[in-house]
């Protein structure tokens, strides 16, 4: 049994794989900017689905004693005179997410829960309100614009660090990929209907900041390699790069994906759009690496990274 | 890099038990401990209560100081000799201003400097004042007479501070234990109640300003006039219906009370409010009472009158009762605010979470499920793919969730259910440390390096990566820490902090076990 489990049981990859990878540099790049593109055009129209964090409004959930009568709750809810109310079920059948639009001002916002409390008590007797959330107009732009702030902040961040470790082929490269990536994530919550919340923004944060990680390997071996076989052509050596560190790419995004899936699974209504959109991140991540990153830089490395042009000798030096 | 000298093994493993011992009081009771030992908080998402950010209303501050302006303006110009006269003298609050214009356009200089007068001196940074309005004349006699932008902000920063003190003194009276206030940012003050289900009780405390003033009643005035004779206002009674003509001029504040008591009266057993004055008020209440025997005295509390009683004989002792149909707990919460003290603005919710125990502990539940279904995982598949030093890997992630919890503790973080996220993502980015460093071993051995300098290539080739790749999460979570708010920053610490201690754990940790490893077993060749 010891003996057994002391050796490595299984790998992701064989060893020593020789995919030609750059092969499909440009079908890759091709399908990540359509699928980008129609990431940016559908965060518009139909446009991200906010949260009460960004959105500003009333959430309420509650649970009814018995499965709850939804139209009789949802008639209850709207006579209680506070604007557009969405009543749904939540996780289970006694339990309801009621949504309240803001209410004009901060002080009616106070008024309205109370209303719609009362409603349903009448409505529903011995109906427990287990959450209220309610974000006040200002609040919410605030949250919104520091969300925004957080995610251009973090771009701006890789940028200059990608760049000061390394040379600006692989910073722009790994930016423009994060972009790439960030917008499909995004692109994802529209149609799986995920909140953009600061929950998401987390999640996202997390994603840039792994994926800027598998980024910085590949390109991390590059410059290696580019050290190491001073006369291979650049495709060959991105090729080989990507091939040497194949199984630590897709090793990490195991691990990483084992431990969001859980989150998935169990972690509640809180943590399963997160925990989702983790998933979906890591696995544009990880696929990007390999065909979106490389390929910018075979491309705009072609002239500079390799020392058969004269012009930047040693352009591969730290 | 195999070889470590004694002390350095030693503190190695120190600092792991170190890590331990700082968990400990995380699983006694808080009553067995002593004061200095910190336990990890859990965040009001796990165990219920009631967060609310308040703001001051700088709008009603703004009114009162224009008002008074144009009282300044009314009394100046009156009393100056010989009077100056003036037409359309207004507040305009949306422009925080007032303007009038001065009929004899030579005296608008008198007006302005009327006004100036009347200005406050407001800190302008670096220990600076200037006043808190800004005075222009033109030549038609227009003069107005601008609240400034700086004037607005100190005026609002004073208020919240002022507010804090206030805020917490009225809760303390609810008997909230745990209570969190705090001030953020210019005008904001958060509020934590753990464990209040319904925090309605408490915004209602905390939105009322409770300025509490005795005026005399002015009995001459016609209360069906549409505009009160000057001097006078007309105020809304307790229930909304009664309209009493009050005189403004304060003759008692409420800051000159030092007590104030629910209780019922004697006689006809109704709940009251028995309050007690200071020297200052005892004195002021008494001289009014003498003067004004048998007429009415207003109390007025946030610009309602509570009662306007008639004044039977003299009150010299400086007690006094409100007797303003109260039931309990009108009482006891006039009693609380008034002991509390007044609030110099209101203050208005603008954002408030409030969740239950219930919800509460299905969080808790579901974050310890998704950690242990998540460290299983990651277990496996560790020891599964990567053989022996995946074994090694995993006692080092077990080393790090001990040490990051300590570090938790230490620090008195919050651990919200966004945290326990953030700690189960840990677990998997922890990994990829001894992910570089394995797979990098594994090439060193296949390039045909013996087992001793394939060790030592791996822990110092994976190195630089693993510095590289940790950066830029931390990075992304300094971002995130910064901008984010309420329990998502605790997914920003416990990441950040899991990030940190894994790049010890998976590097120092792994390479002191893997070395003590060799050096018992001298093997021929690695497990990879």
């Amino acid at each position: 049994m010891f003996r057994l489990l002391s050796r490595p049981l299984f790998r992701i990859v064989p060893d020593n794989t020789r995919i030609r990878f750059m092969k499909g540099a440009v079908a890759g790049l091709i399908v990540s900017a359509i699928l980008s593109s129609a990431s940016v055009i559908l965060a518009f129209y139909p446009g991200l689905e906010r949260g009460i964090d960004f959105k500003g409004g009333i959430v309420m959930e509650v649970r009814t004693p018995g499965p709850a009568d939804l139209p009789r709750l949802r008639s209850a809810v709207s006579a209680a005179n506070v604007g557009d109310v969405g009543v749904q079920e939540f996780g289970s059948r006694d339990q309801l997410l009621i949504r309240l639009p803001v209410q004009g001002d901060e002080a009616g916002t106070q008024q309205a829960v109370n209303r719609v409390r009362g409603a349903i008590e009448e409505a529903s007797p011995g109906t427990r309100v287990l959450r209220v959330e309610a974000v006040g107009n200002r609040v919410s732009a605030e949250l919104f614009r520091g969300g925004l702030i957080a995610l251009g902040l973090s771009f701006l961040a890789m940028l200059l660090y990608i760049w000061f470790r390394f040379e600006w082929q692989f910073a722009v490269a790994g930016v423009a990929t994060l972009l790439l990536d960030t917008t499909k994530c995004i692109g994802i919550m529209v149609v799986t209907g995920i909140e953009f919340n600061l929950t998401t923004v987390a999640a996202i944060l997390t994603i840039i900041g792994f994926n800027a990680n598998d980024k910085v390997v590949v390109f991390d071996r590059m410059r290696e390699n580019l050290r190491k076989y001073k006369t291979m052509p650049l495709r060959d050596l991105v090729d080989l790069s990507i091939n040497e560190t194949l199984n630590r790419t897709l090793g990490t995004s195991v691990t990483l994906l084992l431990t969001a899936l859980p989150l998935a699974l169990f972690g509640g209504d809180t943590l399963s759009g997160f925990a989702w959109l983790m998933i979906a991140g890591i696995i544009v991540g990880t696929s990007s690496s390999t065909f979106i990153a490389a390929p910018i830089v075979l491309f705009t490395g072609a002239k500079t990274l390799r020392r058969d042009t004269p012009a930047v000798p040693q352009a591969a030096a730290p | 890099m195999m070889y470590f000298a004694r002390w350095k093994a030693l503190a190695v493993v120190g600092v792991c038990l170190f890590g331990m011992l700082l968990c400990v009081p995380n699983v006694l009771p808080r009553s067995v401990l002593p004061d200095w030992a910190r336990q990890i908080n859990l965040g009001l998402d796990l165990r219920g209560g009631s967060y609310l950010l308040l703001e001051v209303d700088t709008s009603a501050m703004v009114r009162e100081r224009l008002e008074s302006l144009v009282d300044s303006v009314r009394r100046g110009t009156a009393s100056a000799n010989p009077r100056i006269l003036y037409t359309g003298l207004s507040a305009n609050q949306e422009q925080r201003r007032i303007t009038l214009r001065v009929s004899d356009a030579g005296r608008a200089a008198d007006v302005a400097r009327l006004l100036r007068e009347a200005a406050i001196a407001v800190p302008a940074g670096a220990g600076a004042t200037q006043p808190d309005i800004e005075v222009t004349t033109s030549p038609d006699g227009t003069v107005t007479a601008v609240l400034t932008e700086v004037a607005l902000r100190a005026k609002a920063s004073g208020a919240v501070e002022q507010s804090l003190e206030i805020v917490r003194r009225r809760i303390d009276e609810t008997g909230v234990a745990e209570a969190l206030i705090a001030r953020q940012g210019q005008n904001r003050i958060l509020v934590q109640l753990p464990g209040v289900e319904d925090p309605a009780r408490i915004k209602d405390l905390l939105g009322r300003t409770a300025r509490m003033t005795f005026h005399l009643v002015d009995e001459t005035a016609n209360l069906q006039a549409p505009t009160p004779p000057a001097g006078t206002m007309f105020l809304p009674g307790d229930r909304g219906q009664e309209r009493y003509a009050v005189r403004r001029r304060v003759e008692v504040d409420g800051a000159n009370l030092t007590d104030a008591r629910a209780g019922q009266d004697g006689r006809t057993g109704e709940w009251v409010v028995n309050f007690a004055f200071d020297s200052v008020g005892t004195r002021r209440f008494a001289e009014i009472t003498r003067q004004n025997v048998g007429r009415p005295f207003a109390i007025v509390l946030d610009d309602r009158v509570i009662t306007a009683p008639v004044i039977r004989e003299p009150i010299t002792g400086g007690r006094g009762q409100i007797s303003g149909s109260f039931d309990v707990r009108g009482a006891n919460d006039l009693s609380v605010l008034l002991r509390a003290g007044a609030l110099p603005a209101p203050l208005t919710v603008v954002e408030e979470r409030t969740v239950g125990p219930e919800l509460g502990a299905d969080a808790i539940r579901a974050g310890l499920l998704s950690l242990a279904a998540g460290t299983l995982f990651v277990f496996l598949y560790m020891g599964l793919a990567y053989g022996f030093f995946g074994w090694l890997a995993n006692i080092a992630l077990v080393a790090n969730v001990i040490i990051m919890m300590g570090i938790l503790s230490v620090i008195g973080a919050t651990l919200t259910l966004p945290g326990i996220a953030g700690i189960v993502l840990t677990l998997g980015t922890a990994l990829d440390a001894n992910v570089l460093i394995n797979e990098r071993i594994r090439e060193e051995t296949k390039l045909g390096r013996s087992p001793i300098n394939a060790l030592e290539a791996g822990f110092s080739k994976a190195s630089g990566t693993i510095m590289d790749s940790n950066l830029t999460n931390l990075i992304a979570m300094a971002c995130l820490y910064a901008f984010g708010s309420g329990p998502v920053k605790g997914f920003a610490v416990t990441v950040a902090i899991g990030t940190v201690v894994q790049m010890y754990t998976a590097t120092v940790v792994v390479r002191l076990l893997a070395s003590i490893w060799y050096r018992r077993r001298r093997p021929q060749t690695l497990p990879v």
